[in-house]
């Protein structure tokens, strides 16, 4: 019998055409990016309606964990560096440059002050675990008290960018007096406008609110 | 289409003794780059962030502590409501500032719940405000007011559920107050006599 004879043909695909699809969809991602900011603490937020926007810049952000430890981060890295130095004149740490530089490339920070220096000489992994069991920056309901390290902590960051915008996050289970604490430290240095962070949840339908986006909705 | 033409060129043809030289297909097989796009497109999913944290604006009153007594504004009873938030994100409500000790206030609990919850305690509040304004019994600017008193037990979510209970339901004027003694008391009859009803 005769062999019917098939053409071979090739199985090896052009590859160009999905290469340039893959790198476009790379180029997307890479600028479209914006890596997770490390944090101490997972903190769980509550949802709000509010779709405010969290600003890019200029944020400095208060933490507070399920149990009410305290930590604190300014995000731009030459406030840091300036805030630093402003903190180790004000309260005499004694800290060596490389401790400072520690500090300006970390992201928030938990310790007291008389634990600081320790703190900041470790390696950036024993920081992390340290963050764990660490006591949160103490706080008080007056402003001046010398125990009220988080007012401290305030103070020098905006008198080293007084742009810097006040923002509290804090875990869903924290309770209250926590909350109460920072929000009377706030207070004390006269700063009674500040957001909190939250996650976002739908309008309930009926209520005034949702009577407003939809009549916006079809003012447009 | 990824080939390029390698060939010096078809206008002079080189001379018999000229060697010519092999023809390599320029062709390259991309498959390994394709990977790599790939996995890298991976990474970069599972690391970006795309939908931004929200906020919520708060302002607290502006508090002096020079400030005289008198020059503080004063709540009308009849526009008022006082939420207490207390454990198990429980919510307490009476109407007024239940500043007159000789006429306890009616204490109610709720909770956050969508339906029945605070929120329509709050509408009916609204509502009742409204009435007494067509009624003449208060003026144009009076507005409902609601002071809101998170205890110790209370949760920073429970916290922000009621000030978002504000933005939902369109409260314009609201305070965050201290919780006085006298609402701990009421919390504290208000849920025995519960416990007892509950027996």
């Amino acid at each position: 019998m005769p062999k019917l004879k098939m053409p071979r043909k090739s199985t090896s695909v052009d590859m160009t055409a999905m290469c340039d699809v893959a790198f476009l969809l790379l180029t997307f991602f890479m600028l479209a990016t914006k890596f997770k900011p490390d944090e101490p603490v997972t903190v769980v937020t509550p949802n709000s309606i509010s779709e405010i926007p969290l600003p890019d810049a200029d944020i400095m952000m208060i933490t507070v964990d399920p149990n009410g430890r305290i930590f604190f981060s300014v995000d731009n890295k030459n406030v840091r560096a300036a805030l630093i130095d402003d903190i180790d004149q004000y309260k005499n740490l004694g800290l060596t440059p490389q401790e400072k530089t520690s500090f300006a490339l970390g992201s928030s920070i938990g310790v007291p002050f008389n634990q600081i220096k320790s703190y900041l000489s470790s390696e950036p992994a024993q920081q992390k675990e340290f963050d764990k069991t660490a006591a949160g920056i103490p706080t008080d309901t007056t402003v001046n008290s010398e125990l009220n390290e988080l007012a401290a902590w305030i103070r020098s960051a905006r008198n080293n960018n007084p742009k810097l915008r006040i923002t509290i996050k804090a875990d869903s289970e924290a309770a209250y007096p926590h909350i109460k604490k920072v929000i009377r430290t706030l207070e004390g240095w006269k700063i009674f406008k500040f957001n909190l962070i939250t996650g976002l949840k739908s309008l309930p339908p009926g209520t005034a609110a949702y009577e407003q986006a939809n009549a916006g909705m079809k003012a447009q | 289409m990824a080939e390029m033409d390698t060939s010096s060129g078809g206008g002079h043809k080189k001379g018999p003794g000229v060697k010519k030289g092999k023809k390599l297909s320029t062709r390259i097989d991309l498959t390994p780059m394709v990977d790599l796009g790939f996995l890298l497109i991976t990474f970069f999913m599972y690391t970006t962030t795309m939908s931004k944290p929200k906020t919520m604006e708060i302002n607290m009153p502006f508090k002096d502590e020079n400030m005289k007594q008198d020059d503080q504004s004063k709540v009308k009873e009849s526009t008022a409501m006082t939420i207490l938030l207390s454990k198990d994100h429980r919510v307490y409500y009476y109407e007024g500032i239940g500043s007159d000790p000789n006429v306890p206030p009616n204490l109610q609990v709720t909770t956050f719940k969508p339906n029945e919850g605070i929120r329509d305690a709050i509408i009916a509040k609204k509502k009742k405000v409204e009435e007494l304004k067509q009624q003449g019994a208060l003026g144009a600017k009076d507005q409902t007011t609601i002071l809101i008193k998170p205890d110790e037990n209370s949760t920073y979510e429970d916290f922000v559920n009621i000030i978002d209970e504000m933005a939902i339901n369109d409260i314009r004027v609201y305070a965050i107050v201290d919780i006085s003694p006298v609402d701990k008391e009421f919390i504290q009859v208000t849920e025995q006599a519960n416990a007892g009803a509950a027996q």
